[in-house]
């Protein structure tokens, strides 16, 4: 199992759990980050500190310290 | 035939952020938009009318861009006020659900959230005309039925769609029974039944207006909303109480309220999607092309940089022109209105105090527009999401979020317009905090002030250029720094908050479209001059007052006859040098002038408050100075021109007037501005709040004169304690 903040960027992998404050789970699973869902990560920018996501057809930009909280699994490039 | 409704209704057209909500919203009322305020809180609310095909009309009322209703804020409560029409408001006739097609799963998530409220609803399935391009089809009618209200796919820009929308719209108001969804939430356990039994008992029952589906939809929105770390008002404490020990029974037992609560909702359109759903192929977006290069890890910083350098740029070369033609065009009529009228105190106030007034604040017209443009190209396109997410770790770290970027830099230009910019941020601690640092950036009106002061401190010579410059830079730096350390302290103080986590969307990129974006600037110019114009006139009014009365005043000299005897002079002489008589009224008038200003109220209050200033190494005249300054920092250039007695038009290169200065003294014979003193005296204007103009701008943003005394006061404290330092450790130091 791995955190979101390591993955490489255009790999595609399961979202398995969400740690971290509420409000920030909340935020995610609003958004249709929810465990089980299929997700792509399709940038980091390391300068800037932030990830970028594409979930169910749209795009979710993160801090890298919040993307820490999301372990998923089944990472495919 | 169905007759016209007898009774207005009420219409809330809601969906997520960048739907093309705002161009459906003046598609649907034809632009005839009102923009008001959500009560007690400064977030816009904008208002219009729609006439529908039988002539019948309706308030339309535009609610927030959100994903969810859920909230933690009471900005964000907004959305759930505005769309459930919670008391006092009363509930809506109907909703229409702005959904963006290319972005259809998410978007529907707010879809089945508002129609757990039992509104009657209708679906505007927008931008349909992307969907080809984007690999995807959509069944209308399939949606439609999936979901049990009626979908209409438009396109709000080019207007296709939105004559069938009004007719779906004015068909569900004549019937709303007709509208049976067939989403309803269920709970899939009997332990998430019975929480939602014992939140729904709690909820008020003003909410619910005897509506038990609307009691269960409110209580979901609890158990998401509701937790001790919220800044929401007016929620009952028995509601909370019952949040929070139901989530606390549920994660005792491993479970998880809010995921299964969203779980829920997404669990249904995973299951229905696919009935009118289908991705046909799948596409490279054209937009991930463009965010290689603008979210690139270094050339999205230069690029982003680049584009903020053209953004200061503009306001100052496209707005300098402008506001060198509003100057002039007032300057006329001023002159204009005096040729016509009988000299005299009336005509003195009208075209003194009130054109002058006037003027005062249509000058800032034209940079708030550019800005306004600027903004509204880079939100319409989606850049602005792109900037909240590139600038998050550098504005982080002064507690503030990405969004304050762009006011927080036009500052440097003037606060006026960057304090409306803050309108782009949607958290209001955030927004207030930005406000509050805003005026500490050095503006352009204090360049004319620290060019008088640096030619004073340093001595002509070959250097002097050089030795200018850096000073001048140095007092940017200073600011900078000063505003850096205040948004620091307020932040972790009178402003503390919460840490937000950073989750946005990132929107496909679309060409910005000309009419919204002008519409927006042209709303924003007009508020401003309607609203805050007044206040600034109202100011600038008094201004002139206290520096015009009392007119009975004891003078040093009958100027009234030496003028006399000069004009008349003037009139009988022909071959004398009549530019040399002229000269000589011009100076006897600016004598006159300097005198009864330095009797004037203004000139009281500068002797009252000289112990305060004494201690800076400033004497009673700078204190006129700093009084007249509020009309307008670099007024303090001109003020000290008529106190010295040379006029009212003097600029920081008049060599008279930098003579006068030089040669002022205090009673004793000391020489009056020493370089410390105009060091203590740049420092002074670097941080007090000089300038009603900034002080009427947050007073209308606020809604109060809370913030705005506590600006003034902050920063006067501030900029009293430097100067102090700055002062005294010189003397101390052995320096003049």
């Amino acid at each position: 199992m791995a955190t979101l903040d390591d993955i490489d960027v255009g790999s595609s992998m399961t979202l398995v759990s969400l740690n971290g404050a509420r409000t920030l789970r909340r935020r995610l699973m609003e958004l249709g980050l929810l465990p089980g869902t299929q997700i792509r990560l399709v940038r980091r920018n390391h300068v800037g500190g932030f990830v970028e996501v594409e979930v169910r057809r749209s795009r979710v930009s993160l801090r890298l310290s919040e993307a820490r909280n999301l372990q998923v699994t089944g990472v495919t490039s | 035939m169905i007759g016209p409704l007898t009774q207005r209704r009420t219409i809330v057209v809601a969906g997520n952020p960048n739907t093309g909500k705002s161009t459906l919203f003046n598609a649907l009322t034809g632009g005839s938009v009102k923009v008001g305020n959500y009560p007690g809180i400064t977030v816009e609310r904008h208002a219009g009318t729609l006439r529908l095909p039988d002539l019948t009309t309706a308030e339309l009322v535009d609610c927030p861009g959100t994903y969810s209703l859920s909230a933690r804020s009471h900005e964000e409560f907004l959305a759930l006020e505005a769309v459930a029409g919670l008391p006092p408001i009363g509930r809506p006739d109907l909703v229409v659900v702005v959904v963006d097609a290319t972005q259809i799963t998410r978007n529907l998530y707010l879809t089945l959230q508002i129609i757990e409220l039992g509104l009657p609803v209708v679906v505007a399935l927008n931008m349909v005309d992307q969907l080809q391009s984007a690999g995807i089809t959509i069944d209308a009618a399939a949606m439609a039925k999936a979901l049990g209200v009626p979908v209409v796919p438009v396109v709000a820009r080019n207007g296709t769609g939105v004559d069938q929308l009004k007719r779906q719209i004015a068909a569900i108001l004549h019937a709303p029974q007709r509208v049976r969804p067939s989403w309803n939430w269920r709970p899939r356990s009997a332990k998430l039944r019975a929480d939602v039994d014992a939140v729904s008992a709690k909820i008020p029952d003003a909410w619910a207006d005897g509506d038990l589906e609307r009691r269960d939809a409110l209580a979901l929105w609890a158990m998401l909303s509701l937790d001790d770390e919220d800044e929401l008002r007016d929620v009952p404490t028995e509601l909370r109480a019952v949040v929070r020990e139901r989530r606390a029974t549920a994660d005792a037992d491993g479970r998880e309220l809010e995921r299964e609560i969203i779980q829920s909702r997404y669990d249904w359109i995973d299951a229905h999607e696919a009935e009118f759903v289908r991705q046909t192929r799948q596409v490279t977006r054209f937009s991930d092309r463009i965010d290689r290069v603008l979210l690139h890890p270094a050339g999205g910083f230069l690029l982003f940089l680049a584009i903020m350098t053209f953004l200061f740029q503009a306001l100052f070369t496209l707005a300098d022109p402008l506001i060198g033609w509003i100057e002039d065009a007032f300057a006329f009529g001023q002159a204009a209105l005096r040729d016509a009228m009988a000299p005299g105190l009336f005509a003195d106030f009208l075209v003194d105090g009130v054109i002058a007034g006037i003027g005062a604040f249509v000058v800032f017209l034209p940079q708030i527009l550019i800005l306004f443009l600027f903004l509204g190209i880079m939100e319409d396109s989606g850049y602005m999401a792109r900037v909240a997410v590139l600038m998050d770790r550098v504005m982080r770290a002064m507690r503030l979020n990405g969004r304050a970027f762009v006011p927080l830099l036009s500052g440097y230009a003037c606060a006026i317009p960057a304090i409306l910019a803050t309108r782009t941020m949607d958290r209001q601690r955030d927004r207030l905090l930005t406000m509050l640092v805003i005026p500490l950036m050095t503006c352009s009106a204090r360049l004319p002030v620290y060019g008088l002061l640096i030619a004073a401190i340093v001595p002509p010579g070959d250097r002097a250029p050089l030795q200018q410059g850096l000073l001048m830079t140095a007092m940017y730096v200073f600011a900078t720094l000063m505003a850096l350390v205040v948004a620091l302290v307020l932040g972790r103080t009178m402003l503390k908050g919460p840490r937000v986590p950073l989750v946005i969307e990132m929107p496909p990129y679309r060409l910005p479209q000309a009419r919204i974006v002008l519409r927006s600037m042209w709303q924003q110019g007009r508020e401003f001059m309607t609203k805050a114009g007044t206040i600034i006139l109202a100011c600038s009014i008094a201004m002139w007052l206290l520096l015009t009365f009392p007119r009975d005043v004891t003078l040093s000299r009958d100027f009234g006859a030496e003028r006399a005897i000069l004009e008349a002079t003037l009139r009988t002489s022909t071959t004398g040098d009549l530019a040399d008589l002229e000269q000589r009224i011009a100076a006897l008038d600016a004598e006159e002038l300097g005198e009864r200003t330095r009797a004037s109220y203004a000139g009281r209050i500068g002797h009252v408050i000289e112990p305060a200033l004494t201690p800076l190494g400033f004497d009673w005249r700078v204190g006129i100075g700093i009084l007249g300054a509020f009309a307008a920092r670099e007024v303090f250039v001109s003020t000290m021109g008529i106190v010295f007695g040379i006029g009212s038009d003097a600029d920081p290169e008049d060599a008279l007037l930098r003579a006068r200065l030089r040669a002022a003294t205090w009673p004793d014979g000391r020489t009056l501005f020493t370089p410390l003193v105009c060091l203590s005296l740049m420092i002074f204007f670097a941080l007090a709040c000089q300038c009603m103009s900034t002080l009427a701008v947050i007073a209308r943003e606020t809604r109060g004169w809370r913030w705005p005394a506590f600006t003034f006061v902050y920063m006067t404290a501030l900029a009293w304690l430097l100067s102090f330092a700055v002062y005294q450790g010189g003397r101390a130091l052995g320096f003049a």
